[in-house]
C-alpha cells in the first residue's frame, strides 16, 4: 500500500488520506467532530473493512460531508493506495 | 434536465431540493480524467443512498470507447439509475454495443430490462443518423443535442439566435416523434442572461421539444413558466376534450366548437397541453380523469 487521497476540502466533501499503517488509525479533523466525529469515524471503519483493509492510516479533514461521500473518498483514496479497482476492468 | 458536475458531492446532495423534473449527474466532461474513478464512487454512493424522490435520475457516462466507459456502466447501473445518457452517438451499433454493457450488469445482479438510454447527438454524422439512432433500442426513451460539440463539429460557433442550430434541433424533434420517445433541447450556459435564455426555451417549446437542459437552478423557473400552458389554453384544451367525448358519445368523428371545425390534430393538441398542465401540477390528474 502507498499513500493517496481522495477529496476536496469544499463544502459538503471530504478530503481523506489512506497510507500504510498498523490496524486501522484514524485521524479527523471537523468542525462537527464533537457531535458526528464519532459517526464519521465508524463510516470510515466500515468502508475500509467491506474493502478488506485492516491495516491502514487514514487522516480525514471533513467539511460536512454525508455519509454516502464519506463511504465514495474512503473508498476512492483506498482503490488509489491499494491499487485494486472495485469494478471489473 | 439539470446537469450537476458527478466530483460535486454538495451540489450532489442538494439538486433535487430545487425540484428539477430529472437531475443527470455527469461523470463525462465536466470530470478531469484524474478524477474519474472518484466521481464514479461518488455517483455510485450518491443514487444508493441519497432520497431522490420522483427526480428522474440520469447519469451521463463516458464513451465506451475510453478506459472509463464500461465501468461507468456497470457502477450506475448497479446503483439502479433510471437513466444513462450516452455522449456524442453516432451510430445505432455504438447504442446496441451500450444496451449490450447494460444487459450483461443488469443480468448479473437480477434487473433487466430497467436501465433506459438517452442518447445525445453532438455531430453532424449523429444528426444525419438521428432517426436511426432514435430507433436503436427499446431502451431508448429520448434523444439529446450536445450543441457545444455539435456546433464545434460544424465548424461554426454559437449565436443568441441559434441559426447555426435549427437544423439539429429540428431534426431531432422529427426524428423522435417518428420513433415515438422524448427529444431535450441543449444547454444555455451564460447565467446572466436570462432574457435570451427564455427565448431560446420558447423558441425550442415551438420547435416541439419535450424539454430543455439547464445547468443551474435559477434556470429552472423559466424552463417551468414556458412549458406551463397558460389558464386561457387549458380551459380551450378543456372545452375541446369535454366536446370529442360529447361527439363519440353520439357516435360523430367531427365537431364544431364556437363555430370552429375541430378534427384529431385538435384534439391532440388539446391533450397534450392538458398533460403538460397536469405534470406541471396547475391541474389534479383526478379533474381530468
Amino acid at each position: 500500500m502507498k499513500e493517496a487521497i481522495a477529496g476536496t476540502l469544499e463544502s459538503g466533501d471530504i478530503m481523506v488520506t489512506v497510507g500504510p499503517g498498523k490496524g486501522l488509525e484514524i485521524e479527523l479533523q471537523s468542525s462537527v467532530a464533537a457531535q458526528f466525529g464519532r459517526q464519521i469515524k465508524a463510516v470510515i471503519t466500515e468502508t475500509l473493512e467491506g474493502l478488506g483493509i485492516e491495516d491502514a492510516h487514514v487522516q480525514a479533514i471533513d467539511k460536512g460531508a454525508i455519509d454516502c461521500t464519506i463511504r465514495a473518498r474512503v473508498t476512492a483514496a483506498a482503490v488509489r493506495a491499494t491499487g485494486k479497482d472495485v469494478w471489473k476492468d | 434536465m439539470m446537469f450537476v458536475p458527478g466530483n460535486n458531492p454538495g451540489m450532489m446532495a442538494d439538486a433535487h431540493i430545487y425540484g428539477p423534473d430529472s437531475i443527470m449527474l455527469d461523470l463525462e466532461d465536466s470530470v478531469t480524467m484524474a478524477e474519474k474513478d472518484a466521481a464514479r464512487l461518488l455517483v455510485y454512493n450518491a443514487l444508493k443512498t441519497i432520497d431522490y424522490g420522483s427526480t428522474e435520475m440520469v447519469v451521463r457516462i463516458n464513451p465506451l470507447n475510453t478506459p472509463y466507459g464500461k465501468k461507468d456502466v456497470e457502477a450506475v447501473v448497479k446503483a439502479g439509475v433510471d437513466v444513462i445518457r450516452m455522449p456524442k452517438t453516432e451510430t445505432a451499433d455504438e447504442v446496441r454495443e451500450l444496451e449490450a454493457e447494460i444487459l450483461k450488469v443488469e443480468t448479473e445482479i437480477g434487473r433487466v430490462g430497467e436501465t433506459r438510454i438517452m442518447a445525445a447527438i453532438e455531430s453532424a454524422l449523429g444528426i444525419v443518423n438521428a432517426y436511426e439512432i432514435a430507433t436503436s433500442s427499446k431502451r431508448m426513451m429520448g434523444i439529446a443535442l450536445g450543441a457545444e460539440d455539435y456546433s464545434a463539429n460544424l465548424k461554426t460557433n454559437r449565436t443568441p439566435g441559434g441559426a447555426e442550430l435549427l437544423l439539429a434541433r429540428e431534426q431531432i424533434v422529427v426524428a423522435a416523434r417518428a420513433a415515438g420517445i422524448s427529444c431535450f433541447d441543449t444547454v444555455y450556459s451564460n447565467l446572466d442572461d436570462m432574457e435570451t435564455f427564455r427565448k431560446e426555451v420558447e423558441l425550442i417549446k415551438t420547435l416541439g421539444f419535450d424539454g430543455k437542459s439547464i445547468i443551474n437552478p435559477r434556470q429552472i423557473e423559466v424552463v417551468n413558466s414556458v412549458f406551463t400552458p397558460t389558464e386561457k389554453e387549458i380551459t380551450k384544451a378543456r372545452a375541446v376534450v369535454a366536446a370529442i367525448k360529447e361527439a363519440q358519445a353520439k357516435g360523430s368523428g367531427v365537431i364544431s366548437l364556437n363555430g370552429k371545425m375541430v378534427d384529431r390534430p385538435v384534439v391532440l393538441r388539446a391533450e397534450r397541453t392538458i398533460a403538460l398542465a397536469v405534470a406541471a401540477g396547475v391541474i389534479d390528474k383526478e379533474e381530468v380523469l
